[in-house]
């Protein structure tokens, strides 16, 4: 039985069809999983019941013959994606028991396509973070240790839950979102695939806002081919979203395996840092070489601008964060703090409810907003961020059809062991993946390695707008070459 | 450009968040953290650049004019802490 958790996505929907085994012990082996795996709590919320509704549903239409793109496959979602009738708290004390009355629409139409929910899965709280150690629910625990140790480390973050979830094979894939590197970071940091959509490819109605105009959806999967059927489902568009594009969704599943060869790759030598990790660089040149290898031509490129993307990150987002997370007063839903008057309401129950990071982040937001800094700081940021996104459409224009670099700046670090001094120093794990945000582009993270204590390094793919295919085919590639990774199981 | 404290309390004011006196101090410091950390953006030229206003260039979508939802007073009360007949209950709003 619990061979089924080891299937890829693919494989499992595959075996599905064949009728190799039923969706719903293909569900039962997985919440058998979750159970064992508590000591990660990577799991917020468990449904047991509603997963096996659904995947008897499933067994009806693959009995029938009447299959959908993802008829019983058991997935997990983020804790920000509002699910109806499922509690749903962005792990965070403000939205206590709060249970939508409504369903997100990435998360519509993967049920429209036959999924099945497992459970919400564990994030920063309202995805501020890059480690999942601000969450109202505690720490997540990766499913990776260093070698020869037993110190707990962290996921990644802000979708920390949903890696370790993958990673730990609790689910054949899972749903996050991604706003300064929230998807990309932690599916490096475990080993697994993790792709953030253009600006645009996926809803975020139904999405609980952090930065509206970086915000993504995107799926985590433990291969390429994975992601890429995910992704498909995931996306399209939506009348409820008028950010979203109308266009149609091509079968990303297609692209995977596709040539490479004439296609040019760049590397940008702003993204050369000092004090990274020797083993990331090596695995970045090794990277390059895979591509090469392949038939594709690797070049040096300039994004000028590419230091200013963290430091304006830290001003826009924080800004619209602030603007966003403002409704949660204690009136319409969540947690109220009683008060003397209204606005004593308000403060207390706004003071209770938020945890830290995300108090700091709204003030911080507040005052690049507020009068007499507005233009020296907001104004300021969103220009740097036009010359960002600029350096990108030069860098294509030329010729380049996709970015190569890093994922992460290193290897994860162990709980605690970060930002507990210095915020900023926390901050500095998004560097490579901010950028991508801020321009609005389509970036993947793959697993190219392992570092020298044997925890996953993931390289980094960024493509032209709209152009997911491109980046499903040259991570297929690095696949192909580095191969996969698997966490010996400790819990 | 660092906050001091006064500035401190006028930012929770803003953004409705009590803080405690012995809180402050903290925020103050994590806040001037992150100011020291963005204060790089101001060696930028930024002359002649407009700021981004849509990250992917679209045109906003109109809808209908027409009544297409509604009738939802039950869905929409359902997680309030206090409500009655459809009403959201607060604390006194004025004196």
């Amino acid at each position: 039985m619990s061979d089924l958790t080891s299937l890829t996505l693919a494989q499992a929907r595959d075996g599905l069809r064949s009728k190799s085994f039923s969706a719903t012990e293909l569900t039962q082996a997985h919440l058998a999983a979750i159970e064992h795996a508590r000591g990660l709590n990577a799991f917020v919320l468990e449904t047991p019941d509603q997963a096996r509704a659904m995947a008897k549903a499933a067994d009806a239409r693959l009995m029938a013959g009447q299959a959908r793109p993802l008829d019983g496959v058991p997935l997990g979602i983020k804790d920000l994606f509002a699910t109806r009738d499922v509690r749903t708290t962005a792990c965070s004390h403000i939205l206590d028991n709060f249970v939508p009355t409504y369903e997100s629409s990435v998360t519509a139409n993967l049920w429209r396509d036959g999924a099945v929910l497992l459970g919400k899965l564990n994030n920063d709280e309202f995805a501020m973070g890059s480690s999942n150690e601000t969450s109202a629910f505690g720490p997540v625990i990766s499913p990776w240790r260093r070698r020869g140790s037993n110190t707990p480390l962290v996921p990644g973050g802000s979708s920390g839950g949903s890696a370790a979830a993958v990673a730990a094979m609790l689910c054949t894939g899972a749903v996050g979102t991604d706003t300064g590197g929230s998807i990309r970071q932690p599916a490096a940091l475990t080993g697994i695939v993790g792709i953030k959509p253009t600006y645009g490819r996926c809803s975020r109605w139904g999405v609980v806002a952090f930065a509206s105009s970086l915000d993504q959806a995107g799926p985590f999967a433990r291969t390429v081919r994975d992601a890429a059927i995910l992704l498909t489902s995931m996306a399209g568009h939506d009348p409820k979203d008028s950010t979203s594009i109308d266009r149609p969704v091509p079968d990303y599943e297609a692209a995977v395996g596709n040539s490479i060869k004439g296609m040019r790759i760049g590397i940008p030598k702003e993204y050369r840092l000092d004090g990274m990790a020797a083993d990331m660089n090596q695995l970045w040149e090794r990277g390059a070489g895979w591509l090469r290898a392949a038939g594709a031509e690797v070049i040096e490129v300039s994004l000028p601008h590419t230091k200013y993307a963290l430091p304006a990150y830290y001003i826009v987002a924080p800004a619209e964060a602030s603007s966003n997370l403002a409704r949660y007063d204690g009136v319409r839903y969540g947690l109220r703090a009683p008060g003397r008057d209204i606005i004593d309401m308000y403060q207390k129950t706004r003071a209770e409810g938020f945890g830290r990071e995300v108090r700091r982040r709204i003030m911080i937001g507040t005052y690049v907003l507020s009068a007499g800094y507005f233009d020296a700081y907001y104004v300021r940021a969103q220009k740097v961020r036009t010359l960002i996104k600029k350096d990108f459409e030069d860098c294509f224009a030329g010729g380049v059809d996709a970015i190569l670099t890093p994922a992460t700046p290193s290897a994860a670090f162990g709980i605690g062991e970060q930002g507990e001094g210095d915020p900023v120093e926390m901050y500095l794990n998004d560097v490579f993946t901010v950028t991508v945000n801020m321009a609005g582009l389509p970036g993947i993270s793959v697993p190219g390695g392992l570092s020298a204590e044997g925890l996953p390094l993931g390289l980094q793919l960024i493509g032209r707008p709209f152009d997911e295919a491109t980046l499903f085919s040259l991570a297929q590639v690095i696949e192909d070459a580095a191969g996969r990774f698997t966490p010996t199981r400790w819990w | 450009m660092p906050v001091d404290a006064k500035t401190v309390r006028r930012i929770a004011h803003l953004a409705r968040i009590a803080v405690a006196d012995d809180e402050v101090a903290d925020l103050q410091t994590e806040l001037n953290a992150m100011l020291a950390f963005v204060e790089q953006l101001a060696e930028v030229n930024v002359d002649g650049v407009e700021p981004m206003t849509s990250v992917t260039p679209m045109e906003l979508k109109q809808r209908e004019d027409k009544v297409t939802d509604g009738g939802i007073a039950d869905d929409i009360v359902r997680n309030a802490p206090a409500t009655e007949n459809h009403f959201f209950l607060v604390p006194k709003v004025v004196e």
